[in-house]
């Protein structure tokens, strides 16, 4: 139960970042290119992603042994979730700047105005190929979470149910808006998916080598709770370590 | 060739991203794993794993690359 309901609430948030990015796309395309260019990429984009999903998803349950997907799934859920929580963390520490989907939104509307349509007919290609560059690729992580966690599970439904919630309440907010989604707590959402990645690479790429967590599957909470405080721990390090060191380096006496 | 190059450089970014201590520190964490269930000490691999992986995290912080 408690895997259960970690494995939908991972691949709901992972995928709510990933669309909300793959949103702010579409939008500007759809605003700058028209709207039938940036539907028809987004389209194209996601039936790529299901023949992805649909392709190596049941191949992976069926052929692969089950410890050696662990092996491979957990090392690289444990590289994901790293890489989320060391962008997080240096980002709560000041240290990178925050993803400013607006900021993103204005860029590309300046670069896709500059552009000259081409194409034929009503087809903008240029446009097309934008919307489905942004979706294929941020969809691509998040095909790449609901096919790890459903072969590991053994069962695809609950990283699926928590991959459509997402992509439903991103793309019903971005109808009804037609902005970016720029109040999205994206830090936020990022460190929480971090810490949950991280937990599951560590529990089962630990079962793919031979670890028998003793507790089961309270492991995960135990490990979350652990990896959580640990990160919180780097961001005041980190903190602290910057505004020392901006202390020692007076003003104007830039190296 | 172009392509090949373009396909590489893809699964690079994909796999190793902006760090490169995350993602041989995350396969070393692994291997470190397997051969401490090898030596028969499964209690202390359950409580090094997680500390290695916050030792790894840290290092990747104080090397930007």
């Amino acid at each position: 139960m408690t895997g259960t309901a970690l494995l939908v609430a991972t691949a709901f948030l992972a995928s709510a970042v990933e669309m909300v990015e793959a949103l702010t796309i579409v939008l500007a395309v759809g605003l700058t290119r028209g709207w039938r260019t940036a539907l028809i990429g987004m389209a194209a984009a996601g039936a790529a992603l299901a023949i992805v999903i649909l392709a190596l998803g049941p191949s992976l349950v069926r052929w692969v042994p089950l410890r050696g997907l662990q092996i491979v799934v957990g090392t690289l859920l444990l590289i994901f979730g790293l890489q989320w929580l060391r962008k997080a963390i240096l980002r709560a520490s000041d240290l990178k700047a925050i993803h400013d989907e607006a900021a993103i939104f204005a860029r590309e509307i300046e670069q896709l105005a500059a552009d000259a349509a081409y194409g034929t007919g009503s087809m903008d290609w240029n446009g097309f190929v934008v919307s489905f560059k942004g979706v294929f690729l941020e969809g691509l992580e998040v095909a790449f979470i609901v096919l790890t966690f459903g072969a590991n599970a053994g069962r695809f439904g609950p990283s699926i149910a928590g991959a459509v919630a997402a992509v439903v309440l991103v793309a019903g907010v971005g109808l009804l808006v037609h902005r970016p989604l720029s109040r999205v707590p994206e830090n936020t959402i990022k460190f929480t998916v971090g810490v949950a990645l991280t937990t599951f690479g560590t529990f089962w790429g630990g079962e793919g080598v031979g670890v028998d967590w003793s507790l089961g599957d309270v492991t995960l909470l135990l490990l979350a709770g652990f990896y959580a405080a640990a990160a919180f721990g780097l961001v005041a390090w980190l903190k602290a370590t910057s505004a020392s060191r901006s202390m020692a380096t007076p003003e104007g006496s830039a190296a | 060739m172009k392509w090949i190059s373009t396909f590489g450089r893809f699964w690079y970014d994909f796999v190793v991203g902006d760090s490169v201590v995350l993602a041989i520190g995350g396969c070393a964490v692994i291997v470190i794993g397997a051969l401490l269930v090898w030596a028969g000490a499964n209690a202390f691999t359950q409580l090094a794993l997680p500390v290695i992986v916050v030792a790894t995290l840290a290092a990747s912080l104080r090397w930007p690359r």
